[in-house]
C-alpha cells in the first residue's frame, strides 16, 4: 500500500472505528436480537420469528403503522409544497432578500423539544394563540388541536411545515441552477408565470424535489421528538402513537428489546421499499440535465 | 503528500492519548477515589431542590465516618441509564428509582436481593409501615428501601365550602359538591368542583375506590365489574361538563409545579393529591385556604375506609454494583429515624417508618401530616399492581381512560379491549421472563 494511502486510512481511522463500533455492530446485533426475547439484562433467548409473528397480530403495531403513514402522506407533500413556494419567493429580486432567507431558515434550527413546548402553547385549546385568533375571526368553536383525535395529527402536520427551512435552502440552490436562457426562451414563446413554473421550473427542479421528498419521507417515517413531547403516550386515544414511539416504548418502557429490534428492521424494510418505489415511479417525471 | 516517520509517530501518539483518555474517562468522571476511601457511586433521579435536600443526607453520611465516600449524581432518565449501565457491567452502587419499576427491574434480574444485608444491619420488616414494606419487596424479595414515601388525600379549596359545611364524606357527596359549585359559562368551563382526570396520575386506579383490583393473584381483572363501575363514574364527569368543553378546559391547565396548577389557580376546587402538595401550595400560592381529608368512598363501599394510594421513591443496589456492602451501609444510614425524618420533612412527605417522633409531626410543613401518616398505615391503602408488565398495563389503562372520556368507547368496551390486549402480554411475560409454564387452559383467552 502506498504511504499516502496509509496515512489517509490513519486519519480516517477514528471515523472507521466509530462506524464499526457504533453503527455497523449495533445494526448487525439488532438483526440477531430481532429473533430473540431480550430484556437487556438477561441473555437473549432465541425464539425464531416469534417477534415478527406477534407483530402481525399486534393491533397497536398496525395502529402505529396507520398513524405513521397518514402523517407521511400529509406532511411530506405539504412540506415540500411550502418549501418550494418559499424558495420561489426567495428567488425573486426583492429588497432585503438575505434577511428573508435567514428569517425562513431560522425556525428549522430550533431544537425539536423546544419546538414541541412552543407549539403546545400555540395550539392550546383554551389559551392558545391560534384559537384566540380564530375566535377573533368569528369562529365560535375552534378545534381542540391537542385533545381531539380528529385534529391531533393535523396539528403535527402543520408543525412539520414549520421546519421547511432546510428543504427550502436546497430548493433555492436548485432554482438558482436553472439556466436563465430557458426562461428567456419561454418569454419569447409568450409563457406567463404559471406556464414557466410548470414547463421550466418544476421539470428542472425535479431531481431536487425527488431528493427532498425521499429525505422528507425517511424523516417522517421516523417522526418521534415532537409527538413524544406534545402528546405523551400517543394521546389522545393513541391518535399520535407513531411507529418509532411504539418502538421506543417496547425497547425502554416494556424492556422488550427483541421486539423493538424486529420493529426497527420492519421500519428499515418499509423505508427501503418506499424509496425504491419513489425512485421507480419518478423515472419518467424527473429530468436530469445530461448535457 | 509527503509522509514521514514523524507524522506517523505524532498521529499514533495522538490516538494513544485519545485512547487513554477514553479508557480513563469513567474513573475520572464518576469514581475518582477520595483519599483512600471507598467511593460509592449514587445516581439519583431527583434534580433541583429535592436533589439538594437528598445531598444533605449524603453529606451527613460522608461526615459520619471516614471509610466510605458517597458520590451523588443527579441523573435524568435514571431508570433507563441504570438498566443499560447494569447490562454493560458498570452500574452505579446505589440508584434512586421509583416504586413503579421495582417488579419489572426485579424480574429482569437488575436488582440485588437486600435481605441478607438488611439482616446483617438489623433492619427488620416490623420497622416499616406494612404497605411500604410490600412495595419494597415485590414478589416477596426485598430489593429496595425507601427514600421518601407518600400517601394521598382529597385536597379542597375551603373557599368553595359554605360556612360550617362538612367536606364530602362519600363519593356521592363529592359529585353533589361538584354540581353545586362548578361554573360553565357560554359553553366554557370556568370552574370544576372536581375532575377525575386531574392531575391524571391515578387514572389507572379509580376501580380501587369501588372495591376493584387490576390483578387478583395471577389473574388480570382489568375489566372486572368494579372497574367498569369506576370508569362509568369517570365518564359521568366528562358528560357533566361536555367532552369537548372538558378537553378545552383541561388544555388550559398549567404544569403541576407552577402557579398555573389548576388547584392553585383555583380552576379546580378539589383534587386528589399526595402529601407533597403542601410544599407546592407553600411555594406557589401561600394564601390558598385548603384542607385535606380522606378521599371519599361510594356510599356502598364505606367498609374500605382508609383507602388511598401509597407510593414511594426507592434506593436500590443494581446487579453488578462494585461496592454492595458499602452501598448498603449508606442505605442503612438513610433508614435511620433521624435521617429519614430529616429527609421526609424537607421533602414534605410522611415517614415510611413505624416509629415517628412527635417533633416530626409538630414541625412538619404539612398541617395534615398526621392524616397522611394515618392513611399510609391503613390496611386498605392501595398501590400499583406488582406486576412486571405494569408499563404495558399503565399504557393500556391510560388509553382506555382517554377513549372513555372522549366517548369513543363505553367503559366496558374500553376495559374489555385493555384486558384482551394485556392477557397475551402477561402470558408471554410469565413464560419468557418468569419462566412459568402455562397450561393450555390458562392460555385460552
Amino acid at each position: 500500500m502506498k504511504s499516502e494511502a496509509r496515512i489517509a486510512y490513519l486519519f480516517a481511522m477514528p471515523w472507521i472505528l466509530g462506524f464499526l463500533t457504533f453503527l455497523l455492530y449495533p445494526v448487525l446485533a439488532s438483526f440477531f436480537y430481532s429473533f430473540t426475547d431480550f430484556s437487556v439484562l438477561r441473555p437473549p433467548r432465541f425464539i425464531g420469528i416469534e417477534n415478527y409473528k406477534e407483530m402481525v397480530q399486534d393491533e397497536v403495531f398496525w395502529m402505529t403503522i396507520r398513524n405513521t403513514f397518514t402523517y407521511v402522506v400529509a406532511a411530506v407533500p405539504l412540506s415540500a409544497t411550502v418549501a418550494i413556494l418559499l424558495a420561489m419567493l426567495l428567488n425573486t429580486k426583492v429588497k432585503g432578500l438575505a434577511f428573508y432567507r435567514t428569517l425562513f431558515y431560522v425556525p428549522s434550527l430550533v431544537p425539536m423539544v423546544a419546538l414541541g413546548i412552543l407549539w403546545l402553547w400555540i395550539f392550546n385549546g383554551e389559551h392558545g394563540l391560534l384559537n384566540m385568533s380564530l375566535e377573533k375571526l368569528g369562529m365560535s368553536k375552534p378545534p381542540n388541536w391537542l385533545g381531539d383525535p380528529a385534529w391531533s395529527k393535523v396539528t403535527l402536520v402543520m408543525i412539520a411545515m414549520w421546519g421547511s427551512g432546510n428543504a427550502m435552502v436546497i430548493y433555492l440552490a436548485g432554482l438558482q441552477d436553472i439556466p436563465q436562457s430557458l426562461y428567456e426562451a419561454a418569454d419569447l414563446d409568450g409563457a406567463r408565470l404559471v406556464a414557466k413554473t410548470r414547463h421550466v421550473t418544476l421539470p428542472m427542479l425535479s431531481p431536487v424535489i425527488l431528493f427532498n421528498v425521499i429525505m422528507g419521507m425517511i424523516g417522517s417515517l421516523q417522526v418521534f421528538a415532537v409527538p413524544y413531547v406534545m402528546f405523551p403516550n400517543g394521546a389522545p386515544a393513541r391518535s399520535t402513537y407513531f411507529f418509532t414511539t411504539y418502538l421506543f416504548d417496547n425497547a425502554f418502557r416494556f424492556q422488550r428489546m427483541g421486539y423493538a429490534s424486529a420493529m426497527g428492521w420492519v421500519l428499515f424494510l418499509i423505508t427501503l421499499t418506499l424509496t425504491f418505489v419513489a425512485l421507480r415511479m419518478s423515472e419518467r417525471q424527473v429530468h436530469y440535465d445530461r448535457s | 503528500m509527503p509522509v514521514n516517520i514523524r507524522t506517523i509517530a505524532i498521529s499514533a501518539a495522538a490516538l494513544g492519548v485519545l485512547g487513554y483518555l477514553v479508557y480513563r474517562s469513567e474513573d475520572a468522571t464518576t469514581r475518582k477515589p477520595v483519599a483512600n476511601k471507598v467511593t460509592v457511586l449514587y445516581w439519583e433521579k431527583w434534580t433541583g431542590d429535592e436533589a439538594q435536600k437528598m445531598r444533605r443526607i449524603v453529606n451527613n453520611f460522608n461526615a459520619s465516618q471516614d471509610r466510605i465516600f458517597v458520590k451523588m449524581l443527579s441523573i435524568s432518565g435514571v431508570a433507563d441509564k441504570t438498566l443499560l449501565a447494569a447490562s454493560g457491567g458498570n452500574p452505579p452502587d446505589v440508584a434512586g428509582l421509583w416504586d413503579t419499576q421495582m417488579t419489572q427491574f426485579k424480574d429482569a434480574g437488575a436488582l440485588t436481593d437486600l435481605a441478607p444485608l438488611a439482616k446483617e444491619f438489623g433492619i427488620k420488616e416490623e420497622d416499616y409501615i406494612p404497605g411500604y414494606w410490600k412495595l419494597m419487596s415485590p414478589g416477596g424479595t426485598l430489593v429496595a428501601f425507601p427514600t421518601t414515601p407518600a400517601s394521598t388525600a382529597l385536597h379542597i379549596n375551603k373557599k368553595f365550602l359554605k360556612p360550617g359545611e362538612e367536606p364530602p364524606k362519600t363519593l356521592e357527596d363529592l359529585d353533589a359538591f361538584t354540581d353545586r359549585i362548578s361554573k360553565v359559562n357560554n359553553g366554557k368551563v370556568e370552574l370544576a368542583g372536581f375532575l377525575p382526570a386531574e392531575p391524571g396520575w391515578w387514572n389507572w386506579g379509580w376501580g380501587y375506590w369501588f372495591g376493584g383490583k387490576l390483578i387478583d393473584g395471577d389473574k388480570l381483572t382489568v375489566n372486572s365489574p368494579e372497574n367498569i363501575r369506576a370508569f362509568e363514574w369517570v365518564l359521568s364527569y366528562s358528560k357533566r361538563f361536555g367532552v369537548r368543553e372538558t378537553q378545552n378546559f383541561q388544555s388550559g391547565f398549567g404544569n403541576f409545579s407552577s402557579p398555573q396548577n389548576p388547584f392553585m389557580s383555583e380552576k379546580v376546587a378539589s383534587v386528589m393529591q399526595g402529601v407533597w402538595m403542601a410544599n407546592f401550595i407553600d411555594l406557589y400560592n401561600k394564601e390558598l385556604p385548603w384542607i385535606a381529608v380522606p378521599f371519599p368512598l361510594p356510599k356502598d363501599k364505606q367498609h374500605l375506609k382508609g383507602m388511598n394510594f401509597i407510593a414511594m421513591d426507592t434506593l436500590v443496589i443494581p446487579t453488578g454494583a462494585k461496592h454492595k456492602r458499602e452501598a448498603f451501609e449508606f442505605i442503612a444510614f438513610v433508614q435511620r429515624q433521624d435521617q429519614m425524618e430529616l429527609l421526609c420533612s424537607t421533602h414534605g412527605k410522611n415517614s415510611p417508618l413505624v416509629k415517628v417522633s412527635e417533633k416530626f409531626f409538630n414541625t412538619h410543613l404539612n398541617p395534615y401530616i398526621r392524616l397522611f401518616d394515618e392513611l399510609a398505615r391503613s390496611p386498605n391503602a392501595a398501590y400499583i399492581p406488582q406486576i412486571g408488565i405494569w408499563p404495558q398495563m399503565d399504557s393500556e389503562l391510560k388509553n382506555a381512560f382517554t377513549e372513555i372520556n372522549l366517548g369513543t368507547k363505553t367503559p366496558k368496551e374500553a376495559l374489555d379491549a385493555a384486558q384482551a390486549r394485556l392477557e397475551p402480554q402477561w402470558r408471554r411475560y410469565q413464560q419468557q421472563v418468569m419462566n412459568k409454564s402455562i397450561t393450555t387452559a390458562e392460555a385460552q383467552p
